[in-house]
């Protein structure tokens, strides 16, 4: 199996805010200067780079740099690249980082993904232009006619949970709450003012019951990791281990294919960093992670105690996407990565985690990955 | 919601007799006429035995609410919310969904596992099917 192959050796992150107005180019070089540092590597050694979504198919806002210009914006030589949108989740990007290096193709790949959708709402359009790739445009008369749009599926699936498991608003609100309240330990976080149960009930539909406090905020940044081959790691004692990827489409079926690749069981994992573009998401990794039982994720969660950061289970310790900022799901592997290594300073957990859960996308478009010192 | 200027989808020859096919009041879903597999959205070949031969047929526009989101935001110029979008499981297979609007109700009176009907209102050269209780 290729998990034994290849460890996180570095990792990196630029700086982060709404409409920065910052080149995404120089916010791209800023998280993989710093990855590389942390790596203890100069751009020399690294002979790989993977990306999610790639630039050719999407727009400025969906992806601030693509693999080529990496390779041209660090003068790298390289022996394999990637840089796609069609993966299994935007994680999928660091699976086929450890499958070219478990292959032999690469021994320090250089992963990165680099958003820019705040400052490019202002300078090209709406939300709906600046996430459309052309596959997405083809896409569009499935939506368009009936006058859907991203929060569209996010009230389908919330709506739809809500009635299977009877979780309530109430208890879904956690989510938010709790990312809200570890945000304000995060100085990178865009959303950082406290936020009460009632300030989220309160706040107004987008697409019932999808709040605006479900829904991740954009912004702009970059964070990057380095994949190396595991003989070749300078500071063992800073890499991360890579114990199980799973990169099936879908939630029950990308949580399935990872824990068949580990003797590890859910009851191991001590801190979780999952999806969430909406809040629903996250409990419906939670429970296809087996991290609480099928349709018992809104008990779970009720009142916050068990997902709090000095909890039993602490959850998107950065204030997720729902208040850090949308940084599709490189941001929870980049924060897993900084508890792990002990380095999280004010909002460090209590317990330095051993094993952690990490996942990224929806439905189709699913990867987890579970992550060991 | 006959009075929403809806955006027409382009008619492209995979989904062209979809659209079209609202024109005499009938839903066509492609339809695998080899093993009797319904698919939507369309697509040329069979999923599930694989076989090409694949056409729109009608079926009986009955379906049920399986999900719905009560949309507050206006997307599109010509549809003044609030409207619902809904997830349609049509009466001929289970786990066959048609994601549409939900007209002819309050919006607040909408409920998972309501009985639907389809109708059309046309968008340039296409006919949006739409449901209604």
């Amino acid at each position: 199996m290729i998990e034994g192959k290849a460890l996180i050796s570095g990792v990196g992150i630029s700086d982060c805010g709404r409409r920065l107005g910052r080149d995404p180019w120089s916010l791209t070089a800023q998280a993989a200067l710093a990855a590389i540092a942390d790596a203890g590597l100069t751009p020399a050694d690294i002979d790989g780079v993977s990306t999610y979504p790639g630039a050719l198919a999407s727009t400025p806002g969906m992806s601030g740099a693509g693999a080529d210009d990496m390779r041209s914006l660090l003068g790298l030589n390289l022996r394999w690249y990637n840089g796609a949108s069609e993966l299994p989740g935007q994680l999928g990007a660091i699976v086929t980082a450890m499958a070219a290096i478990g292959a032999g193709l690469a021994n320090h790949v250089l992963c990165f993904r680099t958003v820019w959708e705040s400052s490019a709402q202002t300078q090209i359009g709406s939300r709906s232009e600046t996430m459309r790739s052309g596959v997405q445009r083809e896409r569009s008369q499935w939506i368009d006619p009936i006058g859907a749009s991203h929060s569209t599926y996010g009230g389908l699936t919330m709506q739809r949970y809500m009635y299977e498991s009877g979780t309530t608003r109430e208890q879904i609100g956690q989510i938010a709450v709790v990312a809200r309240t570890n945000a304000a330990l995060n100085p990178a976080a865009v959303y950082r003012d406290p936020m009460s149960l009632d300030d989220y009930l309160a706040s107004r539909m987008i697409s019932d019951p999808l709040c605006l406090y479900d829904c991740d905020v954009p912004m702009d940044g970059s964070v990057a990791f380095i994949v190396s081959r595991a003989d070749l790691v300078n500071d063992a004692k800073r890499a991360i281990s890579i114990a199980a990827i799973g990169s099936a489409p879908g939630f029950d079926q990308s949580a399935a294919m990872m824990w068949s690749r580990t003797d590890l069981k859910p009851a191991d994992v001590d801190m979780a960093q999952l999806y969430d573009g909406f809040s629903v998401l996250t409990l419906r990794w939670m429970e296809a992670l087996g991290l609480c039982p099928r349709n018992e994720g809104g008990r779970f969660i009720e009142g916050g105690h068990r997902i709090a950061r000095d909890g039993e289970l602490p959850l998107n310790t950065n204030g997720g996407q729902l208040s850090g900022g949308r940084m599709h799901g490189f941001g929870a592997l980049h924060e897993a990565c900084v508890q792990m290594r002990g380095d999280a300073g004010e909002r460090q957990v209590p317990k330095r985690p051993q094993v952690t859960a990490v996942s990224s996308g929806a439905e189709a478009f699913t990867s987890c990955l579970l992550l060991t010192l | 919601m006959s009075d929403m200027q809806r955006v027409a989808p382009p008619l492209t020859t995979r989904t062209a007799d979809f659209w079209r096919s609202g024109a005499d009041g009938v839903l066509r879903i492609a339809h695998c006429r080899a093993c009797g597999l319904y698919m939507h959205p369309p697509q040329p070949l069979c999923r599930r035995c694989h076989s090409f031969d694949v056409g729109f047929d009608p079926v009986s526009g009955r379906g049920m609410v399986y999900s719905f989101t009560i949309n507050r935001y206006q997307w599109k110029p010509g549809m003044p919310p609030p409207y619902v979008i809904a997830d349609v499981e049509l009466a001929e297979q289970a786990g066959l969904f048609v994601q549409t609007n939900i007209v002819g109700v309050a919006v607040e009176d909408v409920a998972i596992g309501m009985a639907v009907k389809v109708e059309f209102e046309q968008a340039g050269d296409a006919f949006i099917p739409v449901f209604r209780p």
